[in-house]
C-alpha cells in the first residue's frame, strides 16, 4: 500500500507535447480515475507511473520514495492492459505465475534444462502454485487454470489479467482501459467487481478510462484530463455538480449538458435570449457567456412560483427517445444559431408532449452553470431582489 | 540480446551512471555483432568491385590493398564485355524472367480465382494437385522434360528455358489465399451489374491483389534470373545463356584466372537485380515476407 | 411455367455457368500441371525401372535394379551423406544466425533499414557470379582471407581444395546466401508479437534480455522458427550451384552432393534410367521435409 505522488511530469513525443507538467498526489488506498478524451495523455501518464515510459522532466514517487531510476518491476506496481496482454502460449496457471517465478527464482532456476539441476526449485514451485491457487480462488478461476487465453471469454481473460496483477501483492494497481474490450453488459458487471476488489484489497488503484460512467461509478476521486493537463480533480459529484470548465461539464454526464449562448447585462445579470435571468456574475456588462443546463434541470410547463429562481423558454419537440424507465426529449430552439436542448423526462411527463409541438421549458437557475468566454465556470449569485419568474420567448 | 526486441522500451531513463554505462556497452556490443555480420555479408561485393578496377599486377600480389594504385576499370570492363556477350546474357535473363512471369500470371490468376471463389466439380482435386505440386522441385521432372524438348528439337531456345516454369503452383496457392479474402459482395454486385466473369477476374479482383502479385513477381524474377540448373541442362549455345550460365561459360573460357575481367563480368551480371533491389527495397522485403509467411 | 419453376431453372443455369467458368479458368493451369509435373513424373517412374540411356533406341525393363544399385553405390551414399552434412551445417547457421541478427536489427530504429539492405543483398545477387568472387576471396595465394590469416600468423588454407574444409566452406557460402532471407522472415514474425506482451513482461519482472527472450520472443516466434527451419532444410538440400561452379564435387569427392550427382548421371553420362531412380531418392527427402512443412503450417495456430 502506498501513496503516489507526481511532480510536474512533462512528456513530448517528438514535437507533440503529450503531458505538460502534471502534478497529482494520490492517497494510500484511493481509487483514482484518470478520465478524458483519447489523446489527452492519460495513458501516457499511467505508463510513466508504471515505468514503461520515461518522462522528460518531473518525478514519480511511490510510497514517498522516488522511483524514477527503477525499472517497472521494482516499483511494486501491477498493471492491467487494455488488451490484457496475456501470454498466449501459457496456461492460465503459468500466466498468473510469471511474476512470482521472476521474483522468487534465480536465473539459474529459470533457465530451461539448467533449472533441472536446481534442488530448491521444487520447493519454490510449490509456494508459487499455492499462491496462484489462492488468487484463482478469489477470482473464481480455479476451473480454468489449465486453459490457454485463447480458450477463454473476454470476461475470463480480464479476470486472469487481474489475477496476474494481484498475485504479486502490489502497492499500486494500474489499469489502462481494462473494460473497453468487453461488451456493454459485462462492462457494467465488471465495474461492480472492480470496485469490490478495490474495497477488499484496500490498495491504491489508478484507473484510466475514456468512459465517464466508469469514472463516476467506481472512483473515490476523478482527474479529468485534456491536452496533457488535469482540468479538474475531485470527487465524482464535484465534477458533475461543480464543473470547473465547459470541457469538464461537457465530458461528464450523459446526455451531455445543454449549452446556450448568453450575455451579461447591467448589474452582472445573465441574459438569455435577450431577457435577464435572476443569476448574476462578476463580469463586465456586454461580455458573452455560456449557460450550462443539465438535462435533468429542465422540466416541462410553466414555472411554479415559490420554488426559487426558475426561468422558462419555449421550444419545439423534435424527437422522443424512449429508454424505458425514462425519456430523452430533444427540442429545437429558434434563434440565430438554431441550436437544441436535451432533457430527461419521466414517461408520465413525456406523454404530455407530442413531437413537433411547441412547449414551455423551465429550468432551475440554481442548478445551471455560467461559463465565461474562456470556458471557466463563474460563481453566480442571486442578482434579483425578489424571486422572479422570467419568461422568455425563444420560439417565435 | 532481446533487450533490443522492445521497440521503445525504456529509453533515456534518468539512470545512475553504472546503468548508463551498461546500456552504452550493450549498445556497442549489439552494433559490433551487426557490423561484423555486415562485413561478412558485404565482403564479396566490395572485393568484387575493387578487383574489377585493379590491374593484373595488383591482383596477383600477396598484399591486400583496398584501392588500386592504377585505375584499371576501363580495361577490365571492356575486356569482359568484348570477350563475352555479357549484355546479351543480361538481355536473355530479362526475356526469360518476363516471359516466365507473364505466362505464370496469365495461367495462375484465373485458376486461383476459380479455386477461391467458384464452385466447380473437381475443385478439391485441383487444389490437392496444387499442394502436391508445391512439394515437387523442378529438378524432379527435369529429365523427362529434357527428353521431350530434345525430341521436339527445342533445345537452345527461349521456350525450352521457360517451359517448365510456365505453371507456378506457388502463384496459384499464394493468390488463392489472397483472393479468398476478397469480399463476395463485390463479386455479387458486379455479376448483378452484368459484368462477365472474365472481366471480374481481370478488372476487379486482380487489381485488388496487386500487393500479392508484386510480391510474387519479385520472387519469380529473382528465382529465374539466378537459376542455373535448368538453363545448364537445355542451353549449350552461349548466345542463349541467361546470366548465371553465361557467367559459368565466361569463367570456363579463355579468361582463366583473369580475375579483373571475371569480377567485372560478375559485377555486370549481378548489377541489374541488385540495383532493382536497392530501388524497390520495400517491395522486395514485403515480397519475401508475404511469400514466406503466408 | 410457374415463377418458382422459372426461378429454379434460372438458378440451375446460374450454377451450370459457374461450374463451366470455374473449370474453364482452371483448365490452362490443369493442362500445364499435367504436362510439366504429372506426366513427367509418370515418365520418370517408368524410366527409373529401365536401363534407358538418352539417345538409345530401346531400353530394357530392369525393375528395381536401379534403386538397388543406387542404394549400394558408394558414390551415391557419399553424396547423400555430404548433402546431409551440408544441411546440418547450413540449417543451424542459417536459422539461428538469422534469428540473432533479426532480433538485433528489430530493436534498431534509425539503422534498421540500413542493416536490412546489407543482410538482404546476397539474396538478390546472382550466386554463380558471387561464387566466382568467393573463389577469389578464398584463393590460397591471392585472396584477402588468406592474407588476413597470414598476417595473423596462421598458415594459409586452401579452403576449396582441401578435403576437410571444402564442404564447410560451401556451407558458409550457403549461409551467406540465405541469411538475409531468413532474417526478413524472422523480422516479420517479431513485428507480429504485440508490444503489450513485452510491457507486461517488463512489469512482471521478466525484464532482462534472457528472460524476455525465453518468456516471450522464443515461444511466440515458434511457428516462424519451424517454418524457417523447414524451408532452409529444403533449400540446403537442393545445393547445386556452388558445387557446380566452385568444386565440381572435388576435392576427392568431398563435395559431391546428391543433386550434382543426379545432374552428372542424367545429363552428362546420360544414364537416364539410373538418374531417374536417383531423382526419386532426392524426391523422397524433399517430400519428408515438405510434409514436415505442412505439418508445422497447421501447427501455426496452436494458440
Amino acid at each position: 500500500m502506498a501513496t503516489v505522488g507526481l511532480q510536474s511530469i512533462a512528456k513530448s513525443f517528438g514535437a507533440t507535447k503529450v503531458l505538460g507538467g502534471v502534478d497529482l498526489s494520490i492517497a494510500d488506498g484511493e481509487f483514482l480515475t484518470l478520465v478524458g478524451p483519447s489523446g489527452c495523455g492519460k495513458s501516457t501518464l499511467i505508463r510513466i507511473i508504471a515505468g514503461l515510459e520515461t518522462q522528460d522532466s518531473g518525478s514519480v514517487a511511490i510510497g514517498g520514495l522516488g522511483v524514477d531510476h527503477m525499472r517497472p518491476h521494482e516499483r511494486r506496481v501491477a498493471m492491467v492492459f487494455q488488451s490484457y496482454a496475456l501470454y498466449p502460449h501459457m496456461s492460465v496457471r503459468s500466466n498468473i505465475a510469471v511474476p512470482l517465478t521472476m521474483s522468487r527464482m534465480t536465473m539459474r532456476q529459470r533457465l530451461p534444462l539448467v533449472r533441472l539441476m536446481s534442488r530448491s526449485r521444487r520447493e519454490i514451485m510449490r509456494g508459487i502454485d499455492a499462491d496462484v491457487a489462492a488468487v484463482a480462488a478469489q477470482l473464481q478461476l480455479e476451473h480454468l487454470l489449465d486453459r490457454r487465453p485463447a480458450q477463454l471469454s473476454g470476461g475470463q481473460r480480464q479476470r486472469v489479467a487481474l489475477g496476474r496483477a494481484m498475485v504479486r501483492n502490489p502497492d499500486v494497481f494500474l489499469m489502462d482501459e481494462p473494460l473497453s474490450n468487453l461488451d456493454a453488459k459485462l462492462r457494467v458487471h465488471m465495474r461492480t467487481e472492480l470496485a469490490e476488489l478495490h474495497k477488499r484489497l484496500g490498495v491504491t488503484f489508478i484507473y484510466v478510462t475514456h468512459d465517464q460512467i466508469e469514472a463516476m461509478t467506481m472512483s473515490d476521486r476523478v482527474a479529468m484530463m485534456d491536452a496533457g493537463e488535469i482540468l479538474q480533480l475531485g470527487k465524482p459529484s464535484e465534477l458533475y455538480d461543480l464543473p470547473a470548465s465547459i470541457k469538464v461539464a461537457q465530458f461528464i454526464g450523459s446526455p451531455a449538458i445543454n449549452l446556450l449562448p448568453a450575455t451579461v447585462g447591467p448589474g452582472g445579470r445573465v441574459e438569455l435570449f435577450g431577457r435577464p435571468l435572476a443569476r448574476a456574475v462578476e463580469e463586465p456588462a456586454g461580455s458573452a457567456v455560456t449557460l450550462g443546463i443539465r438535462a435533468e434541470a429542465l422540466s416541462i410547463g410553466q414555472a411554479d412560483p415559490g420554488h426559487g429562481a426558475r426561468a422558462s423558454f419555449s421550444a419545439r419537440l423534435r424527437r422522443k427517445e424512449n429508454l424505458g424507465s425514462e425519456f430523452i426529449l430533444h427540442f429545437d430552439l429558434a434563434g440565430p444559431d438554431a441550436s437544441g436542448v436535451t432533457m430527461r423526462a419521466t414517461p408520465a411527463s413525456a406523454a404530455l408532449v407530442q413531437e413537433s409541438s411547441e412547449v414551455t421549458l423551465t429550468f432551475d437557475e440554481g442548478l445551471c452553470h455560467v461559463f465565461n468566454s474562456a470556458g471557466r465556470r463563474l460563481e453566480a449569485r442571486d442578482g434579483s431582489s425578489r424571486n422572479t419568474i422570467v419568461s422568455l420567448k425563444a420560439w417565435p | 540480446m532481446a533487450e533490443t526486441a522492445l521497440p521503445s522500451g525504456a529509453a533515456a531513463r534518468p539512470v545512475p551512471a553504472g546503468a548508463m554505462a551498461a546500456r552504452l556497452l550493450s549498445l556497442v556490443a549489439v552494433h559490433a555483432v551487426l557490423v561484423a555480420g555486415a562485413v561478412f555479408m558485404l565482403l564479396p561485393f566490395v572485393w568484387m568491385l575493387i578487383t574489377s578496377v585493379k590491374p593484373p599486377a595488383e591482383i596477383f600480389t600477396a598484399q591486400i590493398s583496398l584501392w588500386p594504385k592504377n585505375f584499371y576499370g576501363v580495361e577490365n570492363y571492356t575486356f569482359a564485355l568484348s570477350q563475352a556477350p555479357l549484355l546479351r546474357f543480361a538481355l536473355n535473363g530479362l526475356i526469360l524472367c518476363f516471359g516466365i512471369l507473364a505466362v505464370q500470371l496469365l495461367v495462375a490468376i484465373p485458376c486461383a480465382y476459380a479455386l477461391a471463389k467458384l464452385n466447380f466439380p473437381g475443385r478439391n482435386v485441383v487444389f490437392v494437385l496444387v499442394l502436391l505440386g508445391l512439394c515437387i522441385p523442378v529438378q524432379v521432372p527435369a529429365m523427362p522434360l529434357y527428353i521431350a524438348l530434345a525430341e521436339l528439337g527445342l533445345l537452345n531456345t527461349y521456350f525450352s528455358m521457360m517451359a517448365p516454369f510456365f505453371l507456378s503452383v506457388f502463384a496459384i496457392f499464394l493468390l488463392r489465399q489472397f483472393f479468398r479474402s476478397f469480399p463476395d459482395d463485390i463479386i455479387h454486385a458486379a455479376r448483378l451489374d452484368g459484368v462477365s466473369e472474365f472481366e471480374i477476374v481481370w478488372r476487379i479482383v486482380t487489381p485488388s491483389a496487386w500487393p500479392a502479385i508484386a510480391a510474387f513477381s519479385v520472387f519469380s524474377a529473382v528465382a529465374h534470373w539466378n537459376d542455373l540448373y535448368w538453363p545448364l541442362i537445355v542451353i549449350s549455345d552461349a548466345k542463349m545463356a541467361p546470366p548465371p550460365l553465361g557467367m559459368m561459360f565466361f569463367a570456363d573460357a579463355e579468361t582463366g584466372s583473369n580475375y579483373g575481367a571475371l569480377t567485372a563480368a560478375a559485377t555486370v551480371l549481378t548489377a541489374p537485380l541488385v540495383i532493382a533491389f536497392l530501388i524497390a527495397r520495400r517491395r522486395f522485403i514485403d515480397g519475401v515476407t508475404m511469400t514466406g509467411v503466408k | 411455367m410457374t415463377a418458382v419453376a422459372q426461378g429454379a431453372a434460372r438458378s440451375r443455369r446460374r450454377r451450370w455457368i459457374e461450374q463451366a467458368t470455374g473449370l474453364g479458368f482452371a483448365l490452362p493451369a490443369l493442362a500445364l500441371l499435367f504436362l510439366t509435373i504429372l506426366l513427367p513424373l509418370a515418365v520418370l517412374l517408368y524410366l527409373s525401372m529401365t536401363n534407358y540411356e538418352f539417345g538409345a533406341i530401346s531400353a530394357d525393363w530392369v525393375g528395381l535394379a536401379n534403386f538397388q544399385k543406387a542404394l549400394g553405390d558408394p558414390i551415391i551414399r557419399r553424396s547423400v551423406v555430404n548433402t546431409l552434412v551440408y544441411v546440418a551445417v547450413v540449417v543451424p547457421g542459417g536459422v539461428f544466425g538469422a534469428l540473432l541478427i533479426a532480433i538485433l536489427v528489430h530493436g534498431r530504429r534509425r539503422t534498421r533499414s540500413f542493416y536490412e539492405v546489407i543482410y538482404f543483398l546476397p539474396v538478390t545477387s546472382t550466386l554463380i557470379a558471387m561464387a566466382t568472387v568467393w573463389q577469389f576471396l578464398l584463393h590460397p595465394a591471392l585472396g584477402p582471407v588468406n592474407a588476413v590469416l597470414r598476417s595473423l600468423g596462421f598458415g594459409q588454407i586452401a579452403f576449396l581444395s582441401e578435403p576437410t574444409t571444402a564442404l564447410p566452406t560451401l556451407a558458409v557460402i550457403g549461409i551467406w546466401q540465405l541469411l538475409g532471407f531468413n532474417m526478413i522472415l524472422f523480422l516479420a514474425g517479431l513485428s507480429a508479437i504485440p508490444r503489450d506482451l513485452y510491457e507486461a513482461a517488463e512489469i512482471d519482472g521478466a525484464s532482462n534480455p534472457i528472460d524476455r527472450f525465453l518468456t516471450i520472443t522464443w515461444p511466440l516466434l515458434g511457428p516462424t522458427t519451424m517454418f524457417v527451419i523447414v524451408t532452409t532444410m529444403i533449400t540446403a538440400f537442393k545445393i547445386f550451384d556452388t558445387v557446380a561452379v566452385m568444386t565440381r564435387g572435388g576435392p576427392m569427392g568431398t563435395t559431391e552432393v546428391l543433386l550434382y550427382n543426379i545432374y552428372l548421371e542424367g545429363f552428362q553420362y546420360f544414364h537416364t534410367g539410373y538418374a531417374a531412380a536417383l531423382t526419386f531418392i532426392f524426391l523422397a527427402f524433399i517430400l519428408v521435409f515438405s510434409v514436415a512443412q505442412t505439418f508445422t503450417l497447421d501447427k501455426k495456430v496452436h494458440y
